[in-house]
């Protein structure tokens, strides 16, 4: 670690709140530095960002980094994050979530943010399974995965989240690893500065529970794993199907073309414009005629009306 | 004097929202609510505001929140099968003390039940539908011109106090065309700012009144806070019991009694107190009337706001009364309440109806002087 990164991370980090609760050896802390190296490179000041995060070991991220966020409700982030953005477009908003937040009871919102193309960057970090609550699986455990409630193997497909969000309308997609730190730092730089959905998938080895339950070893041998299976997306291009089978497929799958497509604030912008052009004096708006009898009746009796203090 | 117009509830509600300052509504269609949503797409962007159609109500009330938390006055609108969806992210504003409106125009439950007939069947659910022991604010309109005015309050006691505050309006309110007289000038309450420098915020240190002031995303205050049990500082304190208690007991006593809108019809000599709210009140003051034509000794006690429950109100209401009589658009919701509220030489008895019909006058008044006269 560079004096200078170590300087970053003090100014990023809260440490009063650290140690975290994380496992040792969990990959969540390399993703979170490489989002905080990312931040830092963005230009953007520490006031003018909030972090929304989900539930789960990841959604924890928010408590422990020193700028605006919150952590709202289990699958919610990207309402949530949603809101923040319309009422204040000028902030940077970064949603950080688990896979099992993002995809599976957050798996709508991920569609319709994604389809609106709201300036927000996802950060989905993936552990293959429901960390937090011991281990269950997740909409992201590949098939044949052993979870706590797939102890005969997991009969179900995992989502390509990256495949995912780009037919969703996401106008930038990339994923890493926590291998690959350094990589995944610069996508995230390079989300956080689109103006768009933008959606960075970092696979993340959780060695307490998937790892533990899988028999993958140690966190560094799950990241050695992560380093082997790891193939770009060039590479992949160029290797027959059956070679790719369990392999981690990295790379930017969807950048902006020169201007890009508009985000959502900025059309919604131009709805406000029209409609304040559009809009008619309110004396016009509404009819005026004379009261009809029946409407709200005024008190036979005394009324008492107690005023709110 | 403002002008006059003919407005449904629905349209009083939408035009008031933005009277009061209301900016950011998101929303999810439903039947009989949909319309409050319609004017303020329309209106909305107008005044400057945003307008969103999420892709269902969780989101709507989510982002609602998320809205709040940047700073602007926010609201959805939706009816029984939409709130029930909100419930979890109302537990979040209780808890983070984010103030948001919630509009319910109630129909006919449970489930998908009769969508376009009136019921006020989510009473119980505006006070306890979310998880844990949580704060609430709830208001029940019974004409055009209340839901107005109801509206400006609800936004007013939201900010006041930091929390989450519910319209409960019910499908005849919500539809019905009335005259009525738009309030030329509006009491406005703004949530408490931070007066302190950043680096000194803590986002839930009250103020003696309980409430803590609220930074706004993007205005320079580095906060944090989040839906688990939270100390000052706005991080978990989930291993120290006696914070939690403390928080817990905060966020349950800041809504204070001075709260309580009522009214009150012909109580001073009442034998009989009429006990209803909402669009039934309508029909009771009418059976009021009718009873007192007679002879009747029978007067109206008509909680506005039905949450906190005025008890102590109900209570001297009830004074010189011998029988309470409490007609309801469900199986007896706040008769309980009454029954809590009342004196224990005061018989309480309920007029319920759940057939998605009005409840008459006649039905009203038979059940008062059939218990009067036993
Ligand atoms: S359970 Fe897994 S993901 Fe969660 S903190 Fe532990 S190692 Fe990390």
């Amino acid at each position: 670690m560079t004096g200078g990164f170590a300087r970053t991370i003090q100014t990023y980090l809260r440490p009063e709140r650290l140690p975290t609760i994380w496992c040792q050896g969990c990959g969540n802390g390399i993703v979170i530095g490489a989002l905080i190296r990312a931040l830092a490179g963005s230009g953007v000041r520490r006031e003018d960002v909030v972090v929304v995060s989900g539930i789960g070991c990841s959604g924890r991220a928010s408590g422990y980094l020193n700028l605006p966020g919150f952590q709202p409700t289990h699958g919610r982030a990207l309402p949530f994050a949603t809101g923040v953005k319309i009422a204040n477009p000028s902030l940077m908003v970064v949603a950080i979530m688990g896979d099992g937040d993002c995809l599976s009871i957050g798996g709508n919102h991920f569609l319709h943010a994604a389809r609106r193309n709201l300036d927000i960057t996802a950060l989905v970090l993936n552990n293959s399974n429901y960390g937090m609550t011991g281990g269950q699986y997740a909409p992201t455990t590949p098939k044949g995965g052993l979870t706590t409630t797939t102890p005969y193997g997991n009969a179900e497909r995992a989502v390509d989240i990256p495949a995912l969000a780009q037919v969703a309308g996401a106008t930038y997609v990339a994923r890493s690893t926590s291998y690959h730190a350094l990589e995944l730092s610069g996508y995230i730089k390079r989300a956080l500065v689109h103006r768009g959905f933008s959606v960075v998938e970092a696979l993340c080895h959780c060695p307490t529970q998937y790892g533990k339950m899988n028999r993958l070893g140690s966190p560094v041998n799950m990241l050695k794993l992560q380093r082997d299976l790891a193939v770009s997306q060039a590479r992949a291009a160029s290797m027959p199907a059956g070679e790719l089978a369990g392999r981690i497929i990295t790379g930017e799958m969807v950048k902006p073309e020169g201007q890009g497509e508009e985000d959502y604030t900025t059309a919604y912008a131009r709805v406000i414009k029209r409609a304040m052009e559009q809009a008619r004096p309110v004396e016009e708006t509404h009819e005026c005629i004379p009261s009809l009898s029946g409407g709200y009746d005024p008190p036979l009796g005394k009324p008492t009306l107690l005023r709110v203090g | 004097m403002g002008v006059r117009r003919v407005w449904t509830g629905n349209e009083a509600c939408a035009e008031a929202a933005i009277a009061a300052g209301m900016r950011f509504f998101a929303g999810y269609p439903i039947t009989p609510a949909s319309e409050i949503a319609e004017v303020l797409a329309r209106r909305l962007p107008e005044v400057g505001g945003s307008f969103i159609q999420m892709e269902d109500e969780i989101a709507s009330i989510g982002a609602v929140i998320g809205a709040s938390m940047a700073g602007a006055k926010s609201m959805t609108a939706t009816s029984g099968p939409g709130f029930s969806l909100m419930q979890e992210n109302l537990g979040f504003a209780a808890m983070a003390e984010v103030p948001c409106v919630v509009v319910d125009v109630q129909r006919v439950g449970p489930s998908s039940g009769v969508a376009t007939h009136p019921a006020q069947g989510d009473v119980m659910q505006a006070r306890w539908g979310t998880h844990g022991d949580h704060p609430v604010v709830a208001l029940a309109p019974w004409s055009s011109r209340e839901t107005y005015d109801v509206t400006v309050k609800a936004f007013n006691i939201s900010e006041r106090f930091r929390l989450p505050v519910v319209i409960l309006s019910d499908a005849m309110v919500g539809h019905m065309s009335e005259d009525m007289e738009v309030p030329g000038s509006l009491e406005i309450v703004e949530r408490p700012r931070p007066g302190v420098p950043p680096e000194e915020y803590q986002p839930y240190r009250a103020a003696g009144d309980g409430v803590p002031p609220m930074a706004s995303f993007g205005d320079g205050y580095t906060w944090y806070t989040t839906g688990i049990v939270h100390d000052d500082t706005g991080f978990p304190c989930t291993g120290h019991p006696p914070t939690i208690d403390r928080a817990i007991r905060r966020l349950n006593s800041k809504v204070t009694e001075d709260v309580a809108m009522y009214e009150e019809y012909w109580l001073e000599d009442a034998e009989a107190v009429i006990v209803a709210y909402g669009s039934v009140a309508r029909w009771a003051l009418a059976a009021v009337k009718g009873l007192r034509a007679e002879g009747c000794r029978v007067g109206l006690f008509r909680p506005v706001i039905l949450w906190p429950f005025p008890a102590r109100e109900l209570a001297g209401a009830l004074g010189r009364a011998a029988l309470a009589v409490v007609p309801e658009m469900n199986l007896g919701q706040i008769l309980g309440e009454v029954e809590r509220a009342a004196p224990k030489d005061v018989r309480v008895v309920g007029v319920n109806r759940v057939d998605s019909r009005m409840i008459s006058i006649q039905e009203i008044a038979g059940v008062v002087k059939e218990a009067c006269s036993s």
